[in-house]
């Protein structure tokens, strides 16, 4: 909730990493957006395999419940010292729901190494109100993450966050295979909740990342307090008493 | 002559603030600076850069949010603009 994404690493099988390569390299046909996962991706194809993987399933489950939908799906290949480094960008467009979140997963099933054009992340990102690419002025953020990872590794993350594919300078293909799902249901209590009163929850909802700007950075814990209200139904919810402290208003109450 | 601009964002408004971010460009044609190039700053400050000989040319203006849109964030906004003459 705070970084805006969920790192895996190494879960899908070394079977199905290497069976990978070759679905990736011939293509994958497209999907009407909107398609539920079972129609998507018939069972026993290579796709339906991976969204299977038990970790990769119930993370899923979790962010975005039972009955998601498949909004689209890319293979994206970086070739050996080719192509140009992608501007930093939000993909689709801005979208500011305040109740709801798309879930983007990126798989790898080949390791990658520094040089190889891994994916650029920018941790707590994902609440910044920004379009698209316009964020392209931005090339290196304090704390950002070039992702090195190992081979059958899946990245889940919130549709907001800021990424770019980098430049490839190494002699090695790198490939990613995204798919981007919807929610059909509230995003509420959908996870595992047993610790949810843990005091570690607030302490990580309360993350600052090293490229905030300090005043700025109070400001995005006020905005995870508010999207954490709506995914556990909690409108007490608070931390360091950012939000209530700002929306208390004695003379409303009196005025009822 | 030709431009380089180094660009920083600082932690507040201040120049002497900690950088947080960084962009470069070289009208040169000797480098290629790109996004994702590096996780260190070139510089630990705005003044710092100016110390090494950066000249300032732009700096974000201090401009209060819109009304009802005051908790919102989005671009970083302490923006400054360095060159150098090559």
């Amino acid at each position: 909730m705070a970084a805006g994404y969920l790192r895996l690493d190494a879960v899908v099988p070394d079977e199905l990493n290497d069976r990978a390569i070759g679905v990736l390299e011939a293509g994958l046909p497209a999907v009407p957006y909107g398609t539920p996962i079972e129609d998507a991706f018939p069972t026993g194809g290579f796709t339906r395999d991976l969204l299977e993987v038990p970790e990769v399933a119930g993370a899923l489950r979790g962010l975005v419940g039972p009955g998601a939908t498949v909004d689209h799906h890319a293979v994206h290949v970086r070739r050996p010292r080719g192509g140009e480094a992608q501007p930093l960008h939000g993909d689709a467009i801005i979208d500011v729901r305040p109740d709801a979140f798309d879930v983007q997963l990126m798989y790898y099933p080949r390791a990658v190494e520094a040089d190889m054009g891994g994916t650029l992340v920018v941790p707590g990102s994902h609440l910044r109100r920004t379009n698209e690419s316009d964020t392209g002025r931005y090339q290196n953020l304090l704390g950002q993450v070039r992702l090195t990872c190992p081979a059958g590794t899946v990245m889940l993350l919130h549709h907001g966050i800021w990424h770019g594919g980098r430049r490839n300078d190494s002699d090695v293909q790198r490939y990613m295979y995204k798919i981007r799902f919807n929610p059909t249901v509230p995003q509420v209590l959908l996870w595992d909740t047993a610790d949810l009163r843990d005091p570690a929850v607030a302490r990580e909802l309360d993350r600052r990342f090293p490229w905030y700007e300090h005043a700025t950075g109070r400001l995005e814990v006020h905005n995870r307090v508010h999207l954490w209200r709506t995914m556990t139904a909690d409108p007490t919810f608070d931390i360091d008493y950012w939000a209530t402290r700002v929306s208390n208003r004695p003379l409303l109450r009196s005025a009822v | 002559m030709k431009q380089q601009v180094l660009v920083l964002y600082l932690a507040n408004s201040s120049l002497d603030a900690p950088v947080v971010g960084w962009s470069s460009y070289d009208g040169t044609g000797a480098a290629r600076p790109t996004a994702g190039d590096g996780d260190e700053p070139p510089y630990r400050s705005g003044v710092e850069a100016l110390r090494d000989g950066w000249r300032l040319f732009q700096a974000s203006q201090l401009i209060p949010p819109y009304p009802g849109h005051e908790y919102d964030t989005s671009f970083l906004k302490h923006e400054f603009f360095f060159e150098k003459l090559a």
